[in-house]
Formats: structure tokens, C-alpha cells, sequence
């Protein structure tokens, strides 16, 4: 008998299990239930007790008894030795105790002498836990913003733990912080504004970069290899560098607070990544297809409209979305040329509500969902084109 | 033939660029220049308005008599610092109108009335009146008058383009006895940010390079914090840790595991007892580290993730079939496979993380120890409106950045084409 494996595996499962079962007991507080106690010590032991007796008896009962039951008699101490609480959160620790004796369904005295067992247990239960930590830290931010909106301040400052959405209301006060924002804060205009300056920037950038981008990867001329350099050095030098230039020369030419001052800048600071990401996607095109177009009668611009643009389709999405990203995104140059709230874009604007300390927190959130869900949407929608556009784009960010 | 060939080319090649090449020169290379020359000048944020002389119209009627009119100019200097020279003044009349007496300073001719009133100094200001009147004494219509608006011209000097240089910027960054402190806090940033992001992000590629349901699922929310835009995600953040309604603090104490809430953005040091060592912690500056971190790991993990598919799967069943466990097969196979992209994603993030600004001007505006550089370019340049310092701390950063770049290229430049 190895003990090793054994004490390891006790452990490393136990701790597994109690650390799922506070995450459940955080989020069942988190819906408002009253719950002070995370008592880890206790539950780790019921825990151990539960991992000890499933390795014991192993493959001795018939499997589906064992999955079955096993739990059952889990959730009933558990319930016993721990605060009351609803049904429905004994339910939730139920379904974790169960998914844990599924998982650990196979683990026996024999199975723990393998070798290698140890590592493979701690490797199992520690990418299970990532699993379930990394959904927790990404996705809770984002719920708490959405659920923020929906609220009342007075709600949030009564009990910051509730963040459950009352269901029993009617829609216009479900949505009230919405309307609110559109109707008082003009974030309609707001959105105008974002989409205008994000999608100009999009179509200026392709404009300018794909011809360049042909000309890097195609042809030949004096200073090629300089320039494909100095590419990738200006593009790591940052927007807090250009800022104050900008900003007195904007200033001096009336562009600040104009939409087309951010359209150049923002062209201008995503054309060198644009280039990039387009020339090493045109090298890879066949030079035979050019020639044959070239035979044709084809001039540089039959040869980039009816050839390369055709067959780089892809890769074009790719920037474009990139850049949409950028652009939508924004926040410092929106920060330092646009003053005046008839030109704001949606990230300033949202800066701006919390200029007023009296703005409620649930306007605040409301305008956030608003600037984070297109591009969240088109996230998961174009997700492909995107991911492969942040690999090759984001040296930046 | 083939000089021709190569000649149209060229011209091709360089038509095609022109246009980038013009924009990205005029928006990113010429700031950077532009940088070192404000920041040897004294210029303050009022100052950047070119001076130019204005001239507000006011159009009196005058009781006794209709078929004349009374124009008060109210002149002034725009600017509090500059004088204006040679200034000319034009307002036109409507037909069979004339002034009745004019200053020695003006004239008029064929219906414009015309000054030179020679030079203002900063801060000037004049009511300059005349009397107009209908030749054909008929009454005047005073919107005709008021519609027309009169055109002023000057030259003045533009603060920017003075060559009056000073090194009192330089003095005053470097003198400061918190440069020290900024560049420390600067590099705790940029450090424990880019390192931080990479363990995570290392983590989270081993984690999703595993078969499990809902695998894509969990590469998609991967992405969401670099995605989501910073404004809404700071915010959100700022609500999480706010001290007095803040979800965090509000758990915290209500599971017993502190006393009183903690101002995770507001407080510059917390004492943190260890061992018997007590450790000063510098709370604010680790929870802005926390978010930079929780921001940016999806990008090292998106980077390590893609290198780690193309890691050769008979490695591992060689390994196997030799008898290494997990853990050797992590370091002996997968971690030699993947230094060469850390150490890339570690420059490029450190160096991107040396610039961050939007991040901590959200969260905490460079307040309780945050401020770093390039928070210090804001605050110099816009909250104490002194753009030649701002310039000048520009102009540190950019220094640091090209050493930052040497170093990079040096050690690692001819492997970033691998990735």
C-alpha cells in the first residue's frame, strides 16, 4: 500500500470539493440570500469523509448506487451541519456533490498504485477548478455590470450583496435606467457618433493600407526593407507620446471636437498594424495569379480590385474587425479632443456621467452594457476572424 | 525594357504608399518630433490658442433720429500674453450709406469702411464707435447693418514657433524629488502587470489545450476582458471595490474575513503581517496591478494557446511511452516549447504596459501611489496645464522606450517574425 497517492489525493479532492461549495455559497449570497458562514473547516472534513469512504469502497456496490447515494447522505449532513437555507441551494451543493462523485467515480485502492497517479490527480482536480475560477473572475464583472443596471441605488446601497434582477416588474421600470440614458443623457446621439468614427476608421484604414500593403509585399523599390521595419518601431510608440503635440496642433487647426480630427488620428494610429497584417497575407497569394492578370492588360489597380482583394477576404475581416475594435474602444484621444458633449463618443460620454458625482451608479452601468455589448456581440459572432486579427494585431493593446 | 519595367515599379510601389506613408508620418512621427521641441519651451495650456484679434458688432438706433445709426465695435485681443501687430479692419456698408465722421485711423471707399489700427498689446481692449447714415434720409434697416460682420486681420507671434528655449522643464522633471518615486512605481507596474499576465495566461492556454465540454465556450469568455472596452470595464471594477457598496467588501466582511471595508483603490498602503514581518503593501498600486493583470492575460494566454497546438502531439506519446508523468512532460516537452514565445509576449508586454495610461487614469486617476509615467504626462500636461512639461516627460518616456526597443531587437528581434 502506497499512502502518497492516498493522502494526496484526499486532499487535493477535498479541498476541490469545499472550494466548489463556497463558490456556490458566495454566488447563492450574491442572490441576496442570508448567509454569514463559509465554515471551511467543517465542510473540508465532511469533504474528506466523503472522498475517504468513495475510495473505499470503490468498486464493492454497484456503480449507479454508489453515484446515487453516496451523495444524498453528503447533502443531508451537509444541510445539518451548516446555516439553513433554501431548497434550492441544497440543490446546487446536491449537483456538486454528484458531479464530484462522477468524476472521482473510477478513483480506487487499486487505481491510487498506478504510477504517475499522484500528478495525474492534482493535474485533474486543478484544471477542473480552473475551469470553474476562470469563468468565475471573467464573467462575474461582466454580470455585475449588467445586473448594476437594472437596479436602484437605493437597492445597491441597502444591501450591495442582492444582485439578483427582480423578475416581478414591468417593463418600463425593468428598463428604466436605459430610457434614462437615451432620453436625458442623449446616448442615442452617442452611439451615432461611435459608429460613424469606428466604421469611417475601418473603411479609411483599408483604403490607405491595401494598396501599401500590396506595394510592401509585391514590389520592389528603394527603401522596402526600411520601411517594413520602421512599420512594427512606430507602431510600438504609444498614444501618450503623440498626445500633447496633437493637442496643440488640433487645437491651433479647430479639429478638436470634430469627428474627423478622430478619424485621422484614429486611421493614423491603426494603418502601420493594418499593413502589417495585410503584406503577410498578400505573400502568400500565388504570384501566377498576377502575372495571368498582368497578361490580361491589367494595370496595379485592376490587379488589387479584381484579384488580390477577392481572394484576401478573409484577412481583410480580420483587420477590419481589428480595427473596429480599436476604434469603438478608444478612450485617450476621445478623452483629449472632444469637449464638448454634442461630439462625444460613447466611451467619453460615459467618462463624462461620472464627471457628476450625483449621477446614479445604474445610468453609469446602463451606459456601459450599452458601449460593451456590440462589440461583445460581434465578438462571439465573428470570433474566427477576430481571434486571428488580435494574434497578429496584438503586440498592441 | 527591363529599366523601364523596374522604373514604373517603383513609381507604382511608391504611389501606392504615399498615402499611408503621408498620414502615419504627419500623425505618429511628427508628434514625437514635435515633442522635443515643446518641451525645451515654457508653454502653458492657455497659451496654444494663436492670438487673433476679435471685434464684437453691436447696433444702436438712435431715438432722435431714424435715418441714423450708432455701430459700437467692442475690440479686444484674444490672448493674455501676446501682442497682435499690423492689424486691419473691414466691415462693408449696405448701398447709399456712409458714416457720418470717422476715426483718423480708418477710411472709407467704395461702401467698406477700412482701419489699420496698428498694434494691440496682450489684454487689449476698445469700444470703437461710429455714426452711420442713410444719404437719401431714409430710415435704415438695422438687421442689414447687424448681419454683416466685420473681418479682422494680424499678425502675431505663435507661442510654438518662437525660438525661445529653455531647459526648465528638464530641471524641473528630473529635480523633482518624486521622479524617483514615479519610475519605481513605473517599473512595480509594468513588471508584476507583464508577469502576472503571462502566469495567467499560461494557465489558461494549458487549461483550454485539454478536451472538455464546453471547451469553445470557455475560449470565447477568455477574450472578453481584452475585448470589452476599458471605460465600462474600470467602471465596473471601480463598483466591484468601492469600499461602501462595493460587492467585494460587502462579501469580505460578510463572511467574517475582514472587519471594516478595505478602500482597495483609495488607500496607498496596507500593513500586511506575514510570518512576524510586517509588510507595507502598496494596496492601491497591486489592485490596479490585479485588473491590468485580470485585462491583459488573455492576450498571453491567446499567444501561448497557439503555439501550444502546434506543439507536435508525438512528443507527449513518446514521453509517455518512456514513463514521464504530467509534470515531466509539462517541463521537460511543453515548456522548452514555449520559452521562446514568453520571452517575446514579455517584451512586447512590458513595453506596452510601460505605456499604459487609460487603465489607471479610470481607476484611479494616478491617486494613493499610481502614478506612473505616463499618468504623469496627463497630469503635467492638462491638470496643471503646463504642456511644456508634459512634453518633456514625453520625451522621457520615449527615451526609455528606444532602450526598451534596443534591447528587444538585440535579443529577440530576428525571432519575432516566428510567431
Amino acid at each position: 500500500m502506497r499512502y502518497k497517492p492516498l493522502v494526496i489525493y484526499l486532499f487535493i479532492s477535498s479541498i476541490f470539493l469545499t472550494l466548489i461549495g463556497s463558490i456556490w455559497k458566495i454566488m447563492a449570497t450574491l442572490q441576496g440570500l442570508k448567509l454569514t458562514e463559509i465554515s471551511f473547516n467543517i465542510n473540508f472534513l465532511l469533504a474528506l469523509l466523503l472522498s475517504l469512504s468513495l475510495v473505499f469502497i470503490g468498486k464493492r456496490i454497484n456503480h449507479l448506487i454508489k453515484i446515487l447515494v453516496l451523495p444524498l447522505i453528503f447533502t443531508f449532513v451537509y444541510i445539518a451541519i451548516n446555516e439553513s437555507a433554501p431548497i434550492w441551494y441544497n440543490v446546487g451543493i446536491l449537483l456538486i456533490s454528484l458531479f464530484f462523485t462522477n468524476r472521482v467515480k473510477n478513483y480506487n485502492l487499486s487505481y491510487l498504485k498506478e504510477d504517475f497517479v499522484s500528478e495525474k490527480i492534482v493535474f485533474d482536480f486543478l484544471s477542473l477548478f480552473a475551469i470553474v475560477f476562470f469563468a468565475f473572475i471573467i464573467l462575474f464583472p461582466f454580470y455585475l455590470m449588467f445586473v448594476t443596471s437594472f437596479k436602484l441605488q437605493a437597492a445597491l446601497l441597502y444591501n450591495p450583496l442582492d444582485l439578483s434582477i427582480d423578475f416581478t416588474k414591468n417593463i418600463s421600470e425593468q428598463f428604466k435606467s436605459y430610457l434614462v440614458i437615451f432620453k436625458t443623457y442623449d446616448f442615442g446621439r452617442y452611439i451615432y457618433t461611435s459608429s460613424i468614427v469606428s466604421i469611417g476608421t475601418v473603411i479609411i484604414t483599408l483604403i490607405f493600407a491595401i494598396p501599401a500593403a500590396y506595394a510592401v509585399a509585391r514590389l520592389n523599390f528603394f527603401g522596402k526593407t526600411f520601411l517594413s521595419t520602421s512599420i512594427l518601431i512606430i507602431y510600438m510608440f504609444p498614444a501618450i507620446v503623440l498626445v500633447i503635440p496633437l493637442y496643440t496642433v488640433f487645437s491651433q487647426l479647430g479639429l478638436r471636437n470634430s469627428i474627423e480630427g478622430l478619424l485621422i488620428v484614429y486611421t493614423a494610429t491603426t494603418l502601420p498594424v493594418a499593413i502589417y497584417m495585410l503584406q503577410g497575407y498578400f505573400k502568400s497569394i500565388p504570384k501566377e495569379i498576377e502575372d495571368a492578370g498582368l497578361m490580361d492588360g491589367q494595370n496595379w489597380f485592376g490587379i488589387i480590385i479584381k484579384i488580390i482583394i477577392p481572394l484576401s477576404l478573409p484577412a481583410i475581416a480580420s483587420v477590419a474587425l481589428y480595427v473596429f475594435m480599436i476604434a469603438w474602444n478608444e478612450f485617450l484621444f476621445s478623452l483629449m479632443f472632444l469637449d464638448n458633449p454634442k461630439s462625444f463618443t460613447l466611451s467619453r460620454a460615459i467618462n463624462h456621467l461620472t464627471g457628476d458625482a450625483e449621477t446614479p451608479r445604474q445610468y453609469l452601468m446602463a451606459g456601459s452594457v450599452v458601449v460593451t455589448l456590440p462589440i461583445l456581440l460581434i465578438f462571439v459572432y465573428f470570433e474566427k476572424y477576430l481571434v486571428s486579427g488580435l494574434t497578429a494585431g496584438s503586440v498592441k493593446g | 525594357m527591363n529599366d523601364t519595367l523596374s522604373k514604373i515599379e517603383k513609381r507604382t510601389a511608391y504611389t501606392l504608399l504615399l498615402p499611408a506613408v503621408f498620414l502615419v508620418f504627419a500623425i505618429v512621427l511628427f508628434p514625437i518630433f514635435a515633442n522635443i521641441w515643446i518641451s525645451f519651451k515654457e508653454v502653458q495650456l492657455k497659451d496654444i490658442r494663436i492670438p487673433e484679434p476679435r471685434a464684437k458688432k453691436i447696433v444702436k438706433s438712435i431715438p432722435e433720429d431714424k435715418t441714423k445709426l450708432k455701430i459700437v465695435y467692442r475690440l479686444r485681443n484674444s490672448s493674455l500674453i501676446e501682442d497682435i501687430n499690423n492689424i486691419k479692419f473691414s466691415d462693408s456698408l449696405p448701398r447709399n450709406i456712409e458714416p457720418v465722421e470717422l476715426d483718423s485711423r480708418c477710411e472709407f471707399k467704395s461702401k467698406k469702411i477700412k482701419c489699420d489700427f496698428g498694434n494691440w498689446e496682450a489684454k487689449y481692449r476698445e469700444n470703437f464707435e461710429i455714426i452711420i447714415q442713410n444719404i437719401n434720409n431714409e430710415v435704415i434697416d438695422k438687421n442689414t447693418i447687424k448681419s454683416q460682420k466685420p473681418k479682422l486681420s494680424g499678425d502675431a507671434d505663435n507661442i510654438l514657433l518662437t525660438t525661445k528655449f529653455t531647459l526648465k522643464n528638464f530641471k524641473q522633471v528630473f529635480n523633482e524629488n518624486e521622479f524617483l518615486d514615479l519610475l519605481l512605481t513605473t517599473f512595480y507596474f509594468t513588471f508584476f502587470g507583464t508577469v502576472g499576465a503571462i502566469i495567467f495566461g499560461m494557465f489558461a492556454a494549458q487549461l483550454v489545450n485539454q478536451k472538455f465540454y464546453g471547451r469553445t465556450f470557455m475560449r470565447s469568455i477568455l477574450l472578453f476582458p481584452y475585448v470589452g472596452p476599458v471605460v465600462a470595464l474600470a467602471y465596473t471594477w471601480t463598483l466591484l471595490l468601492d469600499p461602501n457598496s462595493g460587492t467585494l467588501n460587502a462579501l469580505l466582511v460578510n463572511f467574517g474575513i475582514i472587519d471594516k471595508p478595505i478602500n482597495l483603490l483609495g488607500q496607498k498602503y496596507m500593513t500586511l503581517n506575514l510570518l512576524g514581518f510586517d509588510i507595507k503593501l502598496r494596496l492601491a498600486l497591486t489592485t490596479v496591478i490585479m485588473f491590468e493583470i485580470w485585462r491583459y492575460f488573455p492576450l498571453a494566454f491567446l499567444f501561448i494557446l497557439a503555439r501550444l497546438q502546434a506543439v507536435p502531439k508525438d512528443l507527449y506519446e513518446a514521453a509517455e511511452v518512456d514513463g514521464a508523468g504530467p509534470l515531466r512532460k509539462f517541463i521537460n516537452i511543453t515548456l522548452p516549447q514555449i520559452t521562446a514565445i514568453l520571452s517575446i509576449l514579455f517584451m512586447i508586454r512590458f513595453i506596452w504596459n510601460f505605456n499604459k495610461f487609460e487603465d489607471i487614469f479610470l481607476l484611479t486617476g494616478g491617486a494613493s501611489g499610481t502614478r506612473t509615467l505616463p499618468i504623469n504626462v496627463y497630469q503635467q500636461g492638462f491638470a496643471v496645464s503646463n504642456i511644456g512639461m508634459g512634453s518633456a516627460v514625453s520625451i522621457v518616456i520615449v527615451m526609455l522606450l528606444i532602450i526598451f526597443m534596443i534591447i528587444y531587437f538585440k535579443l529577440i528581434g530576428k525571432r519575432a517574425n516566428e510567431i
